[in-house]
């Protein structure tokens, strides 16, 4: 089998493959063009009858639990990233995988980081043969370099739940890590010495997969409340000394910037949504864990109390900022995919408040409306950002795949998507003629904000109408591409291959765009 | 064979930079060998320019190895001519053209409230620090230098007065003490620098000899742009010469405190309270103004303080002070804040120049604000006000307009 095959140009001008590691993909055909009919994929019928009574489900060790689940080649294995960089658990689902002597199995993350790299072996090996949902850092230096087995397949957070939900991806296995659950399987992410906040991820994972096998080191006896995951779902529970390193887990990009460039960023965009009038009393707005968006968090909740006024909910990645905003009544309520520090961890167990959402009711295309398109204001990053405002978050202006779709794809669904992003890093412009990987059509991106101008998508007239005169500097997308070729020069166009080793899954479950592999 | 040189930064944390070796050797051509972050897209671009200057130097047999951690095209320039000047000393320079947004004098009245130092050999602070729009940027090549990086520094600091947009600020330089300053002068003053500051000057022969370099570079290379002078008072026995030094040249514009040095000197320690240098202030304050020239404060070392910054600009503000120095960008809009007009003094000052201005409309000779005669100096203290509140956005234009 050939990891692709039957290769069209879709709806964005992209060359993308039909045919995907043997199974048949649909092309993107625009925003919202894409409509599905039929009915929800579901796991099998089980009975209760074959459960223990007394609601003990705990087994030795994950790798009798694997075999009890009748783990076989070919089959999928899911995790989720609630863990982050700390996850202990995943690696060793396949160290047992590999022990059993199991062959090409898919892994399907929400989200890998760097503690995963000792999963290369595998890939190697033939025990995993590809990745679906993101390949970061060492994994996604693998797949670029041709290296993997079958073709990634790289979707948001968004997109991992329609596919379960369509059937595009069936779990065969379900690994839901738990800081705190009981011997039935019910579990959560706020107690425990891993706790991480909720476990929203894996919820999906939980309802769908065939076999879902929950890994504690915080059993506690039945009920472990709250439980946003629910036994009745799970097969079997697994005990072991440690399933995540706490301060890995509450790590990465949670500290608001000390950079003056990236300051600066934050205080136009925060001044900007100002300006344009998009900051009021009741507003909604999201800003992810990256130093910048934290910190714009913060001038936002300089202007709200200021004039006394208080947003109406904040999307999360929560973290100590936005917990102080709740705690302080400058937002009403969090709404939160997941916790970034342990004040996130401390105040979504303990604050009603603070809510723990899932992909399900944010982000889902299945879904009967998402809150996505609720929110006031959204800020995100990216690698690239070309003249049309098409954005790329996956791969670097060499062509290296290094990062994951996250909600990203699923945010630009917001109001005013703005992109605070400096105009290049050291001397990497940042706006291009041309994204290298398409990720986000520019037709959902409103403002990129740079150290040398600000640019609005000429979609958006009533922005561009509203700033004129503004003390901030307004320029052209082009203006700012041509400001960072002066200072940079240039740049040619990375010379890829024609050989294609992942794919951009856009949030409808068509392919956006391929990755290729790099010389 | 030559030895083996080198110019530049690697290493963890180095960005924006690269790091050059260079090996003249007998035969064999150039041999390149890039390492570089941007190799994909600039690779080739980056080749160009190397082989472009080694041909401009003349050289056509090194070994050369650059590991490049994403430099600008100017700092490259300025790494492999500082390494091939160690290599093969002479005067053949390589410029890169002169930015035409460079090309700007400044007049001697400017405001200095604030004034960036950057030090002179890490590029990836050079690049955008004109974005934060400080008064004046100052390319330093004195302390913020390591004594083994003064040489190269001066590549780079050249390179970037052409080639970096800076975005208005006053460009200015900080050289050396001594012979070496005075070399120093050799790579800046051609290059539309705005303001020299001289280090620990303590008495007015440390600036003719400045003066007397930067005439005869001038002269020798038919230059006529102004070039001011800040000299930085920075021991006991400067404090006592201040007037000396103030008033030793025509184009000085500014007298400045470094308080680091003059409390060493001292033999006390800086408080952030300071009452240990306010005699050294008092006599800065004293000495510029009898001068006729500013006076510019020390720089307030806590980048994390913002609160007790705004304190320190407050009393320097109180003392007489025009202007501060700053380490970080983020120091600049709270030191203007501090030293721009407060509401009151604002609303005082729109009083008076009013009265001012119907005053004169009615041929009086005496401005008077209900029973109250105005001295001249105080209208002139308001007029002044009213101009930095404008400047400042503090106050709009035409506030002549709406006012009741």
């Amino acid at each position: 089998m050939s990891k692709y095959d039957k290769l069209v140009t879709n709806a964005a001008g992209r060359i993308v493959p039909t045919i995907i590691n043997g199974k048949e993909a649909i092309p993107f055909m625009g925003v919202g063009k894409f409509k599905t009919a039929g009915r929800k994929a579901a796991p099998p019928l089980t009975s209760c009858a074959d459960y223990p009574a007394d609601g003990n489900k705990v087994i030795a060790s994950l790798k009798e639990a694997l075999v009890r689940c009748g783990l076989k080649d070919g089959m999928t294995i899911s995790s989720h990233h609630h863990f982050r960089n700390g996850d202990l658990v995943a690696p060793q689902v396949f160290d047992a995988a590999k022990e059993l002597g199991v062959k090409n199995l898919m892994w399907f993350p929400s989200a890998s980081f760097p503690c995963h790299e000792p999963l290369i072996k595998y890939l190697e090996d033939g025990t995993i043969d590809h990745i679906e949902g993101s390949m970061n850092g060492a994994l996604g230096r693998f797949t670029s370099e041709g290296r993997m087995k079958g073709l990634g397949v790289l979707r948001s957070h968004g997109g991992r739940y329609q596919a379960v939900q369509d059937g595009e991806v069936h779990i065969d296995v379900a690994v839901i890590a738990a800081p705190s659950a009981d011997p039935f399987g019910n579990a959560n992410g706020v107690n425990g010495p891993a706790a991480c906040g909720l476990l929203g991820f894996a919820l999906a994972d939980s309802q769908y997969a065939d076999k879902v096998i929950v890994v504690t080191d915080n059993l506690v006896p039945f009920p472990c409340i709250p439980w946003q995951i629910q036994g009745n779902y799970v097969d079997y529970v697994v005990v072991l000394d440690q399933i995540g390193i706490p301060e890995k887990i509450i790590s990465g990009t949670t500290e608001v910037t000390k950079s003056p460039d990236r300051l600066l960023l934050a205080e136009w965009s925060a001044r900007f949504c100002d300006e344009v009038g998009l900051i009021y009393d009741g507003f909604s707005f999201q800003a992810g864990a990256g130093g910048t968006a934290l910190s714009i968090g913060i001038f936002f909740a300089d202007i709200l109390r200021e004039r006394g006024w208080k947003a109406r909910f904040a999307r999360g990645g929560s973290n100590k900022y936005l917990v102080k905003m709740l705690e302080e009544g400058l937002t009403e309520y969090i709404l939160d995919g997941q916790t970034f520090d342990l004040e996130g961890v401390r105040s979504m167990r303990d604050n009603p408040s603070h809510v723990n959402t899932s992909p399900f009711t944010s982000y889902n295309y299945h879904g009967k409306g998402n809150f996505s398109t609720l929110v006031d204001v959204v800020i995100l990053g990216a690698t690239e950002v070309d003249v049309h405002f098409n954005a790329n978050v996956v791969t670097h202006s060499d062509g290296m795949l290094l990062h994951g779709i996250g909600g990203w794809q699923n945010c630009l669904f917001g109001k005013t998507v703005i992109l605070p992003v400096p105009l290049f890093r050291d001397r990497n412009p940042v706006i291009r003629e041309e994204v290298t990987t398409l990720c986000g059509p520019g037709e959902l991106i409103d403002v990129i904000v740079t150290e040398r101008g600000i640019a609005v998508n000429p979609r958006r007239t009533d922005l561009i109408e509203k700033m004129k005169g503004s003390s901030l500097p307004i320029k052209t997308i082009r203006e700012l591409k041509e400001e960072a070729e002066k200072i940079c020069g240039v740049p040619e166009q990375p010379i890829l291959t024609d050989e294609i080793v992942a794919v951009i899954k856009w949030v409808d479950g068509t392919v956006l765009d391929s990755v290729y592999k790099v010389t | 064979m030559g030895e083996l040189v080198s110019a530049g930064n690697k290493g963890k944390g180095v960005r924006s930079d690269c790091f050059v070796s260079l090996e003249l050797t007998s035969g064999g051509g150039i041999q390149l060998e890039l390492d570089s972050k941007v190799a994909v897209m600039y690779g080739n671009d980056i080749r160009k320019e190397v082989h472009t200057i080694l041909d401009h130097a003349g050289i056509r047999d090194a070994r050369i190895t650059l590991e490049d951690s994403g430099a600008l095209p100017l700092v490259i320039a300025a790494r492999l001519e500082a390494a091939i000047r160690k290599a093969f000393p002479s005067d053949n320079e390589y410029l890169i053209p002169m930015l035409d947004e460079n090309r700007y004098e400044t007049p001697r009245e400017r405001n200095r409230f604030t004034r960036l130092y950057l030090p002179g050999n890490t590029p990836s602070l050079m690049i955008n620090a004109g974005i934060h729009h400080p008064d004046g940027i100052i390319l330093d090549l004195e302390d913020a230098v390591a004594p083994d990086k003064k040489d190269e520094a001066r590549y780079l600091v050249r390179n970037a007065l052409r080639g970096i947009d800076l975005y208005g600020a006053e460009r200015m330089v900080r050289i050396n003490q001594g012979e070496r300053g005075l070399a120093d002068l050799d790579f800046v003053v051609p290059h539309q620098v705005n303001l020299i500051l001289i280090p620990k000057c303590e008495q007015p022969e440390q600036i003719h000899a400045v003066n007397n370099r930067i005439r005869e570079i001038r002269k020798s290379r038919k230059l006529n742009n102004p070039i001011w002078l800040m000299p930085i008072v920075e021991s006991a026995l400067g404090v006592i010469n201040a007037y000396p030094i103030a008033s030793a040249a025509e184009n000085i514009v500014a007298l400045a405190i470094g308080l680091e040095d003059y409390t060493a000197d001292l033999g006390t320690r800086r408080t952030t309270e300071g009452s240990e240098s306010f005699f050294a202030r008092s006599m800065i304050v004293n000495a510029a103004r009898a001068a006729g020239i500013q006076p510019i404060d020390s720089v307030f070392s806590d980048v994390a303080d913002m609160e007790g910054l705004h304190d320190t600009v407050l009393r320097s503000k109180a003392m007489g002070f025009d202007g501060m120095g700053c380490i970080h960008p983020r120091q600049i809009q709270v030191i203007l804040d501090a030293f721009a007009p407060s509401v009151e003094e604002i609303e005082k000052a729109k009083k008076i120049v009013v009265a001012f201005h119907e005053a004169e409309a009615k041929g009086l000779g005496v401005v008077a604000l209900g029973s109250k005669m105005i001295d001249p100096p105080v209208v002139k203290r308001a007029l002044h006000t009213i101009r930095l509140a404008v400047q400042l956005n503090k106050l709009e234009e035409n506030w002549k307009e709406s006012y009741v």
